[in-house]
């Protein structure tokens, strides 16, 4: 770990003072601002975003000859068990990845999060939709800024569903789904692949669901307690529809023991026809496959949720919303710095780069996949923007949520323990 | 004498042994010797006990200072949670398993190898190669062992004809697995313990013992196992307590799933106390499994001592 010191005076400063306290004055601001570094904390990513970032660094230091910006990575689930303690710490980043939701809060009500609020609307938040800007808006005030959103959705492989006679594409409630499922289990073809043994794959299943059937006002009211809080009916309703889905046998033999990773690449060698993952997989997909080449594109499908009859959120979406904080004592150029980051230039390089989904608005039209264009396109058709549960919960709830989706998946619970057990956790957390 | 002088007198020769023991440099001794160890043995085992005591009372999340007192809840709740039961539960099958087939094992096959020669040399790494092994690593090799697509298991199965299991998956098999690693992973631990006891056995007993015709097996159980019984005493002391310690191997194998069956007290903390951020509850584990262990460790001692006396 390196310390970065914020604001150090150059000895010809330390001079300066000593000759004449008032010009000392004057000059110590200037030659303070000099040596300001800012420190970015980002969870682990690929080398083609780390570069991203890299051009954008150069950029805005030969903009702003006196600012120095370090980026740091850290393993994801690493990150998640770190962050406490190096926001406690002086070693603390100005700037740090964040999901949002309930672990924002955390960091909030402790006093580590410098509130953006004025800087944002200084025209600056203008360029993102309204639902990524909520997802970092606490009590009507807004502590961080979004870098992309994520969707899940059904990643289909279409050579397989045609063998089945399934039209995947014209799918569109949950029904249609299941019945999918039994006619390519009756072709001998495993229906969809999941990572159980991560516990967050499976979680997509019962969170989209419960999105589906509650809506994002539904999951809101249900934190606040009201309609039976998570015990509600659209809550062990979802846990019914997932329990009703696996008795079709859906999924992989040992779907408990495989990781996402390896679900990931199984998808991708073509063993099974749909994995509900999100847009993000595209790439690793491909990458983690035996051949290195993943489904062929002109077999591969992004297929939005179905619908679910009677549901209240079946214009909402489910996925990710992630962006950047900023630190309390974090300097005024570490916000300046990242009203650079996320500007609306390169957030449009970044869809050109195909990185990831930006958030900024008519940043989609320089997406070059197929896929990533149809993650906007469900991203602005959506109502709300329902961040993973197992982020928007915090990170209690949200392993409770991940546990209880894999219960359910086995049967070991029933759907009304499941429900009970989130809200058991809800009241603890 | 009058009931009322002797205390007088006593007193008076406490004071004066008091006086003694600060005169005659023993108390310097303390006082030079003492500080060190005793600084050490606060500042990183008693301070961290007491800060793991007072968490326990918080529902804290790790940010800031606790400061959402909740009294005995903590404690409530781990009673209360399932999840703890089955660790528990877990956790007392380990040390079963430790004490009933690790240790035997570990026994017999020490009579085998310890005696000096070129093979049992080979024999003694052989067995003692799982222990050097880092338990990370011995997890993740025994996950691709148990993979159900891949692995040796699957083999197995499928070249009997039978479909495969995904042992790790499965949650009747998942902790009977991670108990065959365990055997596995540390039996040879047990057995080096048993060899070098084994070897200190003095020869001319076993000969007396073979000259009075006793077999092998005999010997083995009448001389040299009685002779080694503190070797045994202390590797059952390890076996519980490592027991009581599991982590490492499980994270890697099963990560505690499926749908936390397979968790020990250790991973139960883990997971349920520092990553998903409930501190205060994470104390109160670690606290519950402190004064498990101090109590095993002080039972075990005890009922161990009273068989020696007798």
């Amino acid at each position: 770990m390196k310390h970065y010191i914020s604001h150090a005076y150059t000895p010809a400063c330390k001079r300066g003072l000593t000759a004449a306290v008032a010009i000392a004055a004057a000059l110590s601001s200037s030659i303070a601002a000099a040596d300001t570094t800012v420190s970015v904390l980002r969870v682990e990513i690929s080398d083609v975003e780390k570069q991203y970032y890299d051009d954008i660094v150069a950029e805005y230091e030969s903009q702003h000859p006196d600012v120095t910006v370090e980026f740091e990575y850290i393993a994801n689930e690493a990150y998640k068990t770190r962050l406490p303690t190096l926001l406690q710490s002086s070693q603390r980043p100005d700037i740090f990845y964040s999901w949002g939701g309930e672990g924002l809060r955390d960091q909030v009500e402790a006093g580590f999060v410098r509130d953006l609020t004025e800087a944002m609307q200084d025209g600056w938040q203008d360029i993102y939709p309204e639902s990524a800007v909520r997802a970092f808006t606490l009590d009507e005030r807004v502590y961080g800024a979004p870098l992309y959103a994520t969707v899940v959705g059904f990643w289909a492989n279409t050579a397989l569903t045609e063998q089945a006679g399934v039209d995947i594409e014209a799918i569109d409630t949950w029904e249609e789904l299941e019945q999918a499922v039994i006619a390519l289990r009756e072709n001998g073809i495993t229906p969809a692949v999941v990572g159980g043994q991560d516990g967050w794959p499976l979680h997509f299943y019962w969170g989209y669901l419960v999105t589906r059937l509650a809506g994002g006002e539904g999951i809101e009211a249900a934190k606040q307690g009201e309609n039976g809080g998570f015990e509600g009916e659209p809550f062990v309703r979802a846990g019914e529809l997932l329990q009703s889905f696996v008795e079709l046998d859906p999924f992989q033999s040992g779907f408990m023991a495989t990781s996402y990773e390896r679900a990931s690449g199984m998808f991708g060698d073509g063993e099974a026809a749909l994995h509900l993952m999100g847009d993000w997989d595209y790439i690793p997909s491909k990458e983690r496959s035996m051949s290195g080449e993943g489904v062929p594109d002109e077999d591969l499908e992004f297929i939005r949720f179905p619908r679910v009859e009677g549901g209240a959120g079946n214009d909402d979406s489910f996925g990710g919303m992630n962006g950047f904080a900023v630190t309390r004592d974090a300097s005024d150029e570490a916000v300046d710095f990242l009203r650079f980051l996320l500007n609306e230039e390169n957030q449009r390089e970044a869809a050109r780069l195909g990185i990831f989904v930006p958030v900024a608005e008519g940043s989609e039209a320089e997406l070059t996949t197929p896929y990533a264009r149809k993650v906007a396109e469900i991203l602005n058709a959506s109502n709300f923007h329902q961040v993973f549960l197992d982020q928007a919960l915090g990170t209690s709830v949200g392993a409770t949520v991940n546990d209880i989706s894999g219960d359910l998946a086995q049967d070991a619970i029933t759907p009304e323990e499941a429900a009970a057990q989130v809200e058991e956790a809800w009241m603890f957390r | 004498m009058s009931t009322l002088t002797r205390p007088d007198v006593q007193r008076r020769s406490n004071a004066d042994r008091l006086r003694q023991w600060l005169a005659s440099g023993k108390f310097t001794a303390v006082l030079i010797l003492l500080p060190p160890a005793l600084i050490l043995f606060s500042l990183f085992v008693i301070l961290p006990l007491a800060d793991a005591v007072y968490y326990s009372g918080f529902s804290w999340n790790g940010y800031g200072a606790p400061t959402d007192f909740v009294g005995t809840q903590n404690y409530e709740r781990l009673l209360d949670h399932s999840v703890f039961h089955t660790a528990l539960g877990n956790t007392a099958k380990l040390i079963l398993v430790s004490l009933i087939i690790q240790m035997p094992l570990a026994l017999g096959l020490a009579l085998m190898v310890y005696r000096k020669t070129p093979t049992n040399t080979l024999f003694r790494l052989v067995f003692f190669l799982p222990y050097i092994l880092a338990e990370v690593a011995a997890g993740l090799i025994w996950s691709f062992v148990f993979d159900g697509d891949y692995g040796i298991t699957a083999m197995m199965f499928q070249s009997l004809g039978q479909e495969s299991v995904y042992v790790l998956a499965d949650r009747q098999w998942a902790f009977p697995a991670i108990m065959t690693v365990i055997v596995w992973k540390y039996f040879g631990f047990h057995m080096m313990i048993y060899i070098a006891a084994l070897q200190s056995v003095p020869k001319d007993l076993i000969e007396a013992a073979k000259l009075e015709g006793a077999k092998p097996r005999q010997v083995a159980l009448f001389v040299q196992v009685p002779l080694i019984k503190h070797a045994i005493v202390v590797s059952g002391f390890f076996a519980i307590i490592g027991s009581l310690q599991i982590f490492d191997i499980i994270i890697p194998l099963t990560n505690g799933g499926p749908s936390n069956s397979t968790h020990t007290i250790v991973t139960y903390l883990y997971t349920f106390g520092l990553s998903r951020l409930n501190i205060g509850f994470g104390s109160a584990a670690a606290v519950v499994l402190f004064v498990l262990a101090i109590g095993i460790a002080m039972f075990y001692q005890r009922a161990t001592k009273q068989g020696e006396r007798t």
